[in-house]
């Protein structure tokens, strides 16, 4: 069974922000890049299940600019077989972006196409279940794990309080969140079999963004804090503080 | 003049805080434009009877669809009817809710219109027609003012950041009965948990009060326990991914970058260190209190109130007042 996985390459967790002089992006040195977090799950989840079946090719396709080819060979170095790189502009349209990769994911031959539920730079949530509805293909998202049953999966998900099982028919598009498996460190060999793994570069399909974006900025600092105090004798005047100043309860 | 629509979210028939907020929302936005606000409302048989209280918050007109196989939430059941809604509606706006229900339904019905949506909103005006939104990027990090160059704009807003507000006025509910293929839906849910009676998600919760790693173990979780109870129904459970990795609380609980994003009135942080992960899923909570024995702990820098001292010290005193304030209102 052949899996395909929308990687997308963000700044690292730990980065700090800074919008740079133009208002409209972000300041980039010092800054590294890596694979979605979301979407290592993803890459994770469709390893496993490749190597479960004893079968069948995972696929990585992302739209991105040459520096993505990084984040693809990680992806290959963690054990995917082939990546797809579509260079175009990324914008804060997601609907733009699903149409570019929906217009790719159409013609490829796969059981289950993954993406990450949402991508920690747009932090959109969206492009996932756009693509499912774009390529009329049936879309599950917020799944932590799924087995696959012949023409079905069944998939877990998380919802408001509580959580579902859901079964939906092959081929399908799974958004995938933080599961019970976390995903692996590509090892020394991986790295070297990655650099001979086929990455094919591609300009992307053009879809025009229909969002302008007008400015970024930093959030509003938080007004300095206050330490109350120490110990349990800081809580009536805590309580006191979170009544008659912040009215919080 | 345009008109805006509300998609009032029910769950288990009942219309809850996103449903308020996204019909408030959409009321402010005809107000501005000379339009008019609209609601829609999909549940099973019977949910109309609960829709009519959204006139009081701006709802001029409630359209709510019943169907059997809309009781629950199906992605493939509601979506068709969402569509064909606001195609026969001229909406210059669409606002769903930021719940996990909206961030499902709304890219689907995004696609299908052909229309861009910008999910998770924290701020959304309408001027001459035009919407602008400001939301949060890079995990709350920075905020993109974005405008919208389609119609309807779609946008999703996120829970407790907008408030529901009363006005005079009343909806006229009128109800209809879609068409859905109920058997050729091609995903099905299997199983349902529910949380027990009466809790609400982290995610929606007014107030958090959140148990990291300093909590030493599960089998300390009865104190948080005792003062979400104290601090009232709105009150949810949640925890940094220190905790929900070794097991000690459900993932669903999660706060921060890879767990759920919450901005409550008032978030607890209790044995929480404050790394930029966490704070990723929290700082635009409103009032942030931090518990934490080491003063230097990061947390400390976005917590507006802080008390430095041994949570099994604190917590148990802090839950006795609460109950004690709480019992005199
Ligand atoms: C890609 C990625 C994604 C991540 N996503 C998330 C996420 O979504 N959410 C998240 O929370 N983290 C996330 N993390 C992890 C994050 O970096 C931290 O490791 C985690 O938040 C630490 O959890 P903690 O604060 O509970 O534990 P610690 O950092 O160990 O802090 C425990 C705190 O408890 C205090 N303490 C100990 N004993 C007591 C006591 N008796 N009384 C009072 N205080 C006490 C200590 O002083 C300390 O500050 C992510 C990391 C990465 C790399
Ligand atoms: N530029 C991109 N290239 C490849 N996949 C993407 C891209 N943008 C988003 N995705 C996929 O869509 C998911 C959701 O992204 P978003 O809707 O932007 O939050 C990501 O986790 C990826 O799986």
């Amino acid at each position: 069974m052949n899996v395909i996985v929308c990687i997308k390459r963000v700044p690292d967790t730990e980065a700090r922000i800074r919008v740079d002089g133009s208002g409209t992006g972000i300041d980039k040195t010092g800054i590294k890049f890596d694979m979605s977090p979301y979407d290592a799950f993803a890459v994770e989840a469709a390893l496993r299940l490749k190597e479960a079946a004893g079968e069948g090719d995972v696929t990585l396709v992302t739209l991105g600019d040459s520096s993505s080819q990084e984040t693809l060979r990680k992806g290959l170095a963690m054990g995917a077989d082939r990546a797809v790189l579509l260079t175009g502009d990324v914008s804060l349209d997601g609907l733009s972006t699903a149409k570019t990769l929906a217009a790719e994911l159409d013609g490829m031959d796969a059981e289950l196409f993954l993406f990450g539920v949402k991508a920690a730079d747009d932090d959109q949530q969206q492009v996932g279940p756009m693509v499912g509805a774009l390529t009329g293909r049936p879309c599950v998202s917020g799944v932590s794990r799924f087995e696959v049953n012949g023409g079905t999966a069944t998939c877990h998900r998380e919802v408001e309080g509580g959580s579902e099982v859901v079964e939906v028919d092959l081929p399908a598009v799974l958004c995938m969140t933080k599961g019970p498996n976390e995903p692996r460190l590509a090892a020394l060999k991986g790295i070297m079999a990655a650099k001979k793994k086929p990455l094919e570069e591609k300009p992307a399909a053009e879809n025009p963004s229909r969002v302008r974006l007008v400015g970024l900025s930093e959030p509003p600092a938080r007004a300095a804090g206050r330490i109350v105090g120490e110990g349990a004798d800081a809580v009536p005047e805590l309580v006191r503080l979170l009544r008659e100043e912040a009215n919080a309860i | 003049m345009a008109n805006v629509l509300a998609f009032a979210e029910q769950r288990d028939g009942q219309l809850g805080s996103a449903a308020r907020e996204a019909v408030s929302v959409a009321a402010r936005l005809a107000e501005a434009s000379g339009g008019t606000a609209h609601a829609l409302v999909l549940g099973g048989p019977g949910v109309s009877s609960a829709a009519a209280g959204l006139g009081m918050y701006g709802a001029a007109a409630i359209s709510v669809g019943e169907h059997d196989a809309l009781a629950d939430y199906n992605p493939e059941a509601w979506v068709g009817t969402v569509v064909d809604q606001i195609r026969s509606g001229d909406y210059a706006a669409v606002i769903f809710a930021a719940t996990t229900l909206g961030k499902d339904l709304a890219p689907r019905v995004a696609a299908h219109l052909d229309v861009p949506l910008a999910s998770d909103v924290t701020g959304v005006d309408m001027s001459g027609g035009t919407v602008t939104v400001t939301r949060p990027v890079f995990s709350g990090k920075a905020f993109a003012n974005l405008e919208i160059d389609a119609s309807p704009a779609l946008v999703s807003i996120r829970p407790n950041v907008f408030q529901a507000t009363e006005q005079a006025g009343a909806g006229e509910v009128s109800t209809f009965t879609p068409e859905i293929d109920a058997a050729g839906l091609r995903l099905r849910v299997v199983e349902r948990k529910g949380a027990s009676e009466g809790t609400v998600d982290v995610a929606e919760a007014s107030v958090v009060v959140s148990g990291g790693r300093g909590m030493k173990g599960p089998e300390h979780w009865d104190l948080l326990e005792g003062l979400r109870a104290a601090l009232g129904s709105g009150a949810a459970l949640g925890a940094s991914r220190a905790v929900v990795d070794a097991g000690w609380r459900p993932h669903g609980e999660q706060v921060g970058q890879t767990g759920k994003t919450v901005a409550p009135k008032l978030y607890i942080a209790v044995g929480i260190s404050g790394a930029v992960q966490h704070l990723a899923g929290m700082r635009t909570a409103k009032t942030i209190v931090a518990i934490n024995r080491d003063a230097d702990a990061p947390i400390f820098g976005v917590a507006d109130y802080g008390i430095v001292g041994d949570l099994f010290d604190v917590v148990p005193r802090l839950t006795e007042e609460v109950e004690a304030l709480k019992a005199g209102d």
